[in-house]
């Protein structure tokens, strides 16, 4: 049975995602930040967790944006095969649910037309749009509005089969220690290992969408998820990069196979505004 | 060790502020991020001037949300320091007293604040809603086309931040990291 999606619900909804993505960090996140809290053992730390903890609430209440850095829209979606879209062209409507989610909700436009010539777009669009087609008859959307004082501290690294499971541990805490405090620590660390160049870097960005703490259900990828959190919370960076115990709230990896000659890594770090948020249609 | 200072800044104060110090600042700053800087920047090489005097002012990296109607201003924390790493000994020269931001700084800069006695301040990064409510007023004066990325003048009261850089060239960012880092790995 073919079910008919109108693109206008799809603006709607993109819209109203934009907005509380910007004002209310997800349950899981919070609740992250507030353990944080209670566990940092710097005297420093614990009071810039306590900021960011007075910073959510004012964010709510007095519907100011958590960060003034309201991201570049990325938006996921995985579209069921039996659905029919009607009302016009797909991309424009996510277009248009930005560009109205950001103007009504009063969040900063971040967007530049072309990346060398630089003119501001005044609406945050175009948003980076990843689309799937899936089994099903629904229209899921993912929302995920991403900073760039962490984006600009995220890398690939193209490593050697050879260089193994120690190699992929490695490239991640290079990535993190080089973040260091520009990328708005404590933060949360998005790894994609396998596929080709472009694959394991969009894996790393959805995992940064994956429920917070949630492990991989694959036993290796879970302890080295568990490994790594332990080993950048011992780099010292701390909240702010001011040091501390707390550097990053989770890590989550996904991953894909990948050639026989190859070993490619993402790791795509999020500030502690990791902002997500899922709807089904 | 907290202290309450006034912007602009004068070089007896920053001479007394040490990395590490927590400060509230209370004044006037202005603020100017990526595409401000690259204009003052290319204003300067063609021996042009700048829109404001330069001399002893704390700029703040910032480039905030739109205000909704009757608040002064929206999000406004602040943002990487080091893109504007290019263009900051130029504008040391010229007298700032002070920045404003958040991450790591070049060594050109780390230099060129120990020559001018200048100081970096970093304000806690991704805290744009608690931080806007040090900020009483908030006008564009120059640069109004580049929207977010126009210079403001604000007005602030008691503004956390922390220095990082000093004076002397004393970083925060590295002695309390290493305090950090050797903990874990002593208990580890």
């Amino acid at each position: 049975m073919i079910r008919t999606v109108q693109t206008n619900d799809i603006v709607e909804n993109i819209k109203e995602m934009c907005i509380e993505a910007n004002y209310f960090l997800s349950d899981d996140m919070c609740e992250t930040m507030r353990l944080a809290k209670e566990q940092e053992k710097s005297p420093l730390g614990k009071q810039i967790l306590g900021q960011l903890q007075e910073n959510l609430s004012i964010a709510a209440e007095d519907m100011i944006p958590i960060c003034q850095d309201t991201g570049m829209a990325v938006v996921f979606l995985e579209i069921g095969q039996d659905v029919h879209l009607e009302g016009g062209a797909l991309e424009d409507a996510v277009n248009e649910g930005v560009r109205r989610g950001y103007a009504e909700g009063f969040l900063r436009k971040s967007v530049v037309n072309d990346p060398l010539i630089r003119e501001n777009t005044k609406d945050n669009t175009p948003a980076v749009i990843h689309t799937r087609i899936v089994p099903g008859d629904k229209v899921k959307i993912t929302i995920a509005p991403k900073g760039f004082g962490s984006e600009n501290m995220s890398r690939v690294f193209m490593l050697k089969p050879a260089e193994g499971i120690e190699g992929v541990k490695n490239a991640v805490l290079t990535a993190v220690k080089d973040a260091g405090p520009n990328a708005c620590p404590p933060m949360v660390v998005g790894v994609g290992i396998g596929g080709t160049f472009e694959k394991c870097a969009v894996m790393a960005k959805e995992a940064l969408t994956r429920e917070t703490g949630k492990h991989s259900e694959i036993p290796y990828v879970r302890e080295m998820e568990e490994e790594l959190l332990a080993r950048i919370n011992g780099l010292g960076i701390g909240p702010g990069g001011l040091g501390g115990t707390t550097t990053a709230l989770a890590v989550h990896i996904n991953t894909y196979p990948t050639h026989i000659a190859g070993l490619p890594v993402a790791v795509n770090i999020c500030c502690h505004v990791n902002r997500h948020v899922v709807r089904v249609i | 060790m907290d202290k309450y200072i006034k912007a602009p800044i004068d070089k007896k104060d920053t001479a007394g502020l040490r990395a590490g110090d927590y400060v509230y600042i209370t004044g006037t700053v202005y603020t100017a991020r990526d595409a401000a800087h690259k204009r003052m920047y290319d204003i300067l090489a063609e021996g042009g001037d700048l829109p404001i005097d330069l001399a002893g002012q704390v700029i703040y990296y910032m480039g905030p949300s739109p205000a909704r109607e009757g608040r002064v201003i929206g999000s406004a924390g602040p943002t990487t320091a080091s893109r504007m790493d290019k263009y900051t000994p130029q504008l040391l020269d010229l007298g700032m007293g002070a920045m404003i931001g958040k991450g790591k700084r070049s060594p050109e800069v780390i230099e060129a604040i120990k020559r001018n006695g200048a100081v970096y301040f970093a304000a806690v990064g991704g805290a744009g809603a608690l931080l806007s409510k040090c900020i009483t007023a908030s006008e564009v004066v120059a640069y109004d086309d580049l929207g977010t990325e126009a210079i403001r003048k604000l007005t602030v009261k008691d503004f956390p931040a922390i220095v990082v850089i000093d004076s002397e060239g004393n970083n925060l960012y590295e002695t309390a990291i290493k305090e950090y880092c050797q903990a874990e790995e002593a208990k580890g």
